[in-house]
């Protein structure tokens, strides 16, 4: 038997891609249906706003409108559920309508809806829309919203506060610090970031009176959890009623993981018009009104002895969530960050309190890594500073702390499930081989002589992927409250071509290619015979969609494990038509043939085909090669690695250019090292740019300053070194391809390597911490001795 | 982001544009359109007829007489970046049109576009004033000349009368000359930029202008500057020297990319650095 080249390890380029770089893609915006109408939102100029009444008379009078709604029209359907509140304490919730009723709470926040023939009539009439607001006190700041006298948004959340939620252990922290030998304590800010994917977002909905059913269109990383929120929180319906399609999604970054009010107002208004209706989002709705990242303010304390060793953390994060809770808001501050927030060490005692916080501008929720980008932030930045304050290299101390190997599976005590496997020393020094540590040390102490500023900093990391066990998110205690498992469908049709659809919902991963890859080497068949299918609930199985790098080790494992059925129900069948009994049969390259007789062989399509046709089955077995799996998985998967930014400050003007960018990242097992070498690659960018240029900014009256890409900066290539990317290969023992997950880990990775190359850099003026983004001016500031990180 | 309604005709000539121009209230030249259409697809910029003055031949293209280079008002930004002519004769309008935006919009923008928009964060303006150049403007009446130190009249605001279009713009030769540009992250207009043209013999500078875009609330003249260097060898010691507190803070303009204050210091860093580049070309 000749054997096939195996599939996974190969560097194949994307299959999902000549399509949609050749304009073939069918994204949202290319949905047009028979007599479908166009909706505008009418937006709130003010960040928080009594409506006193709206006038629409005036746009109704404009030819081609047919139709403006309030929110009070509205009220024959629910909230938006807030699936996700943080566990074991209370939370005040409050969600947002399909558009807002009384109150405004943020700029940006929908009023009214006008729904006209077209899209130009309908924005036209928008503006003749006439509300009468009462502008209220506004807070956008978490720490000011907390704070006496602050103006309070909702009823049901004094001082602001959403919930107050903890993990790790107060008392034994508490007491590790009071007895240390060092202590470092930080005020440490991560940012609001606006996650900017290409498309934005968007909805078609349209109602068949004679069924009572909908089929929605949108632009989601979830569309089977969206029919569940829809039909059964929003609208009382059965899900049997609604249908989600994601048709091609030009990047989520998380952003459309959730459920948006145009998806209910779209659906609201097809019922009552008895006619398809549009909206899609412009550029100014995308950053006015769907949702931010990240924006937390801790106090962070970290101690330790002088020799280098850590001996505690207590962390105290406010986490803005915006001026109503987004569908998963809670969860991401809390099981998705502070419960990781010791990152790769060792630490004996640690304590992370969190208190989500109500205030006057856009939702934030779940961007690109979701906590763990903002809890190896905090203890990669402090690593840092502990280290400076002791005098020890940061490369040290990172060692010193490192969980050792023989430590796995570990538990943190942070309320996590065990990481899964890791060995960090070798990702270290792979970095500081490639970056060339110790030449670079010597060149900046040289350069610091010159008046000329290096810095180098580290990032080792370590990241939850996977999140989906429900042993872990689905225990009552954690807020979600149910497992997030994954589905995968295969069928082998009678010609031998194997089609897989999957509950994940790929919109830039690649995952097309990599289960392909998969399915061709699991099952023997070649590549080109394997087609991935997904994005409608009406042709997948149910899964929960694709966030949290989990489509590998949750959507892909259950493919592997549905493949293994197949497999064994070929075997049999072949078993059966070559009057061998099954033990006997062997299984390659997409063959069954009997041991010791390789003549004596069946096909995949040979078998499909009997199985097709169904008249000489063995006893009991069912027609068709078609097998279905749920998996949940017992336990996450922990990517980890070190990155090394090197960076030079221009004195004059304190430009930070990134001179250079090593990645030595593992991953588990690599099926296809190009398409981690993207997601890894397009990873870094967006942590680099939250260092150095991204901020979203509110000023005091609730307006988004950074409202356009002509302000907010989003990062180009010139902002790049060409990155060097390396990686150690230790397996995840969780699931059987030894995965782990790469869509985050650079963003995870990535912020705090550059932040330390610029603190680095700074020593000589005596920085200590800067934050972020590290803007020219912050950076001249520091330097001239200005206000450490005042934003002009 | 769609604009209110307007009309649209596309002119043949000068004269027709004129005439379209001023047959219309709220009427406006469309020239590459990446300053105005934006705008009007925000709603901050009505127009309601739209005269579209990319297909008038005569408005297009760089020539040579002399020592004067002719660049007409519809040349595009990547048509006077690649210009021989000015690479050879007088390059800085050249490696300024290089950096301004991206490829798209050096594809489409044009200089007098540029001009008319008088953007005060764009790149054009700096090199404008710093070689003194000459602003032809065409209107029904006839046509005038306007010197670029007059052009620049507030932000967004021009010499350029109602009922006038840019028609082209002339400049001299010079080679000794540098553009220093401070990119804004974002929106890749210059947040300080600064044009310097120098001449130097015997070692010291006979002659100098810099010109400042960015940092103001319109582009500005470094005249004090000037005379301060004039005579004077352009070492770093001489232009460090002179290149300190060059406009006051209170003068500038500062958002949340940069203050007041850091675009001061950016003016004298870029000045400095400006002036050195140049003096070794001229």
């Amino acid at each position: 038997m000749t054997t096939t080249t195996k599939m996974i390890g190969q560097a194949i380029k994307r299959r999902e891609d000549p399509k949609l770089i050749t304009g073939q893609g069918q994204f949202l915006d290319d949905v047009k249906l028979t007599g479908m109408l166009h909706a505008v939102v009418v937006r709130s100029p003010y960040a928080h706003a009594t409506i006193k009444g709206i006038d629409a008379s005036k746009a109704l009078a404009l030819p081609g409108v047919v139709a403006v709604f309030t929110g009070e029209d509205m009220s024959d359907i629910n909230p938006l559920p807030c699936a996700w509140a943080a566990g074991k304490v209370d939370n005040n919730l409050n969600t947002p309508r399909a558009l807002a009723v009384g109150k405004a709470m943020h700029v940006g926040d929908g009023v009214a809806l006008v729904v006209a023939e077209d899209r130009y009539i309908a924005r036209d009439a928008a503006d003749l829309v006439e509300v009468d607001y009462e502008p209220l006190a506004v807070v956008v700041d978490a720490k000011k919203a907390t704070e006496p006298g602050a103006p309070q948004l909702h009823e049901n959340a004094p001082s602001n506060i959403v919930m107050d939620w903890e993990c790790g252990d107060r008392e034994k922290t508490d007491a590790a610090i009071a007895a240390a030998e060092v202590t470092v304590r930080e005020q440490i800010v991560n940012q609001r970031l606006i996650p900017t994917p290409m498309e934005t977002r968007g909805s078609v909905a349209r109602y068949e009176p004679a069924t009572g059913e909908f089929t929605v269109w949108m632009t989601s990383q979830a569309p089977h959890v969206m029919r569940l929120l829809l039909a059964a929180f929003v609208f009382g319906i059965p899900e049997t009623s609604v249908r989600c399609i994601s048709p091609n999604i030009g990047g989520g970054f998380g952003q459309k993981i959730f459920v948006y009010a145009d998806m209910a107002f779209t659906m609201w208004a097809a019922r009552k018009l008895g006619r398809p209706v549009k909206f899609v989002e412009d550029r100014a709705e995308n950053y006015q009104s769907s949702t931010h990242g990240r924006d937390h303010i801790t106090d962070v304390e970290i101690a330790g002895t002088r020799d280098g060793r850590i001996t505690g953390l207590r962390i105290d994060t406010l986490a803005n969530l915006g001026g109503y809770l987004s569908t998963i808001a809670p969860g991401i501050p809390t099981t998705l960050y502070g419960r990781i927030t010791t990152g790769v060490y060792k630490i004996p005692a640690a304590h992370c309190r969190v208190r989500g916080v109500y205030t006057n501008t856009a939702m934030v929720d779940a961007y690109r890594g979701a906590g763990r980008p903002e809890a190896s932030y905090l203890i990669e930045r402090m690593v840092d500073r502990f280290a400076a304050e002791i005098g020890m290299d940061p490369a040290e101390v990172r060692r010193r702390n490192f969980i050792p190997p023989e430590d796995f599976p570990y538990s943190n005590g942070m309320g996590l499930l065990p990481y899964d496997s890791g060995n960090y020393g070798p990702a270290l020094d792979r970095a500081l081989q490639i970056v060339g540590y110790d030449a670079l040390r010597a060149e900046q102490a040289e350069a610091r002589k010159q008046g000329r500023y290096l810095g180098i900093g580290l990032s080792s990391y370590v990241e939850i992927c996977g999140v989906a066990p429900s042993a872990w998110i689905g225990l009552p205690g954690e807020g979600w409250g149910a497992g997030l498992w994954e589905s995968a469908n295969v069928r082998v049709h009678l010609t031998g071509k194997v089609v897989v659809t999957t509950g994940s919902l790929p919109h830039g991963q690649g995952l097309e290619t990599t289960f392909a890859q998969i399915v061709a080497d699991e099952l023997g068949v070649p590549y080109d015979d394997v087609v991935v299918e997904w994005g409608d609930t009406s042709g997948t199985p149910f899964g929960f969609g694709t966030y949290g790098s989990r489509s590998l080790a949750v959507g892909g494992t259950a493919i592997v494990k549905t493949v293994a059925k197949v497999r064994e129900k070929a075997k049999l069948l072949a078993a059966h038509m070559l009057e061998a009994r099954v033990e006997d049969i062997v299984w390659e390259d997409g063959k069954a043939f009997v041991k010791g007789s390789p003549d004596q062989v069946k096909t995949l399509g040979d078998i499909a085909l009997q199985a097709a046709v169904a008249y000489s089955l063995p006893e009991g077995m069912e027609p068709s090669l078609d097998e279905t799996t749920y998996y949940d998985p017992p336990n996450c998967t922990f990517p980890f690695g070190t990155h090394v930014a090197v960076v030079d400050i221009d004195a004059d003007t304190g430009a930070v250019s990134l001179r250079r960018y090593v990645a030595v990242d593992d991953v588990g097992t690599v099926i296809n090292p190009l398409i981690v070498d993207g997601q890894l690659h397009g990873g870094i960018a967006q942590g680099v740019a939250q260092a150095l240029t991204e901020g979203a900014i509110y000023d005091d009256d609730g307006q988004l300053v950074t409202g356009s890409l002509l302000e907010y900066a989003v990062p180009k290539a010139s902002l790049f070194p060409q990155f060097e990317t390396d990686r150690t290969v230790t397996r995840s023992p969780v699931n059987p391809l030894g995965v782990k997950g790469a869509g985050e880990a650079g963003t995870i990775a990535s912020a705090q390597a550059v932040m330390n190359a610029v603190i680095d850099a700074l020593q000589p003026f005596g920085v200590k911490h800067l934050q972020m983004p590290a803007t020219s001016e912050r950076v001249w500031n520091a330097m001239h001795g200005g206000t450490r990180g005042a934003r002009s | 982001m769609i604009t209110t309604e307007f009309s649209y005709q596309k002119a043949g000539s000068v004269d027709e544009a004129l005439r379209l121009l001023a047959a219309a209230p709220d009427s406006a030249l469309l020239a590459g359109g990446h300053s105005l259409i934006p705008s009007m697809k925000l709603r901050v910029t009505a127009a309601s007829a739209l005269v579209d003055i990319s297909g008038v031949a005569a408005l297009k293209g760089v020539s040579r007489a002399g020592d004067t280079f002719r660049i007409g008002a519809s040349t595009t930004h990547r048509d006077v970046a690649e210009s021989a002519d000015l690479r050879s004769g007088s390059p800085l309008l050249a490696e300024v049109a290089g950096v301004i935006g991206d490829p798209a919009v050096r594809n489409r923008g044009t200089i007098g576009g540029s001009l008319a928009h008088a953007d005060p964060a764009a790149d054009y303006p700096a090199a404008i004033i710093a070689l003194g150049a000459q602003i032809e403007v065409a209107g029904t009446s006839g046509s005038r000349t306007i010197a670029a130190d007059d052009f620049f009249t507030g932000t967004f605001e021009t010499a350029v009368a109602a009922g006038e279009m840019i028609t082209a713009v002339t400049v001299p030769a010079a080679t000794g000359v540098a553009y220093e540009k401070f990119v804004h992250p974002a929106s890749g207009y210059a947040v300080v930029g600064v044009a310097a043209v120098v001449t130097v013999a015997g070692g010291t500078i006979s002659s100098l202008r810099v010109g400042v875009t960015g940092a103001g609330p319109q582009a500005l003249r470094l005249t004090g500057l000037e005379s301060a260097l004039a005579g004077k060898t352009a070492d770093d010691a001489t232009l460090r020297s002179a290149c300190s507190g060059l406009v006051a803070a209170g003068d500038l303009v500062g958002d949340h990319q940069a203050s007041a204050a850091y675009r001061a210091s950016l003016v004298d860093t870029l000045a400095r650095r400006a002036i050195a580049r140049a003096a070794a070309r001229g």
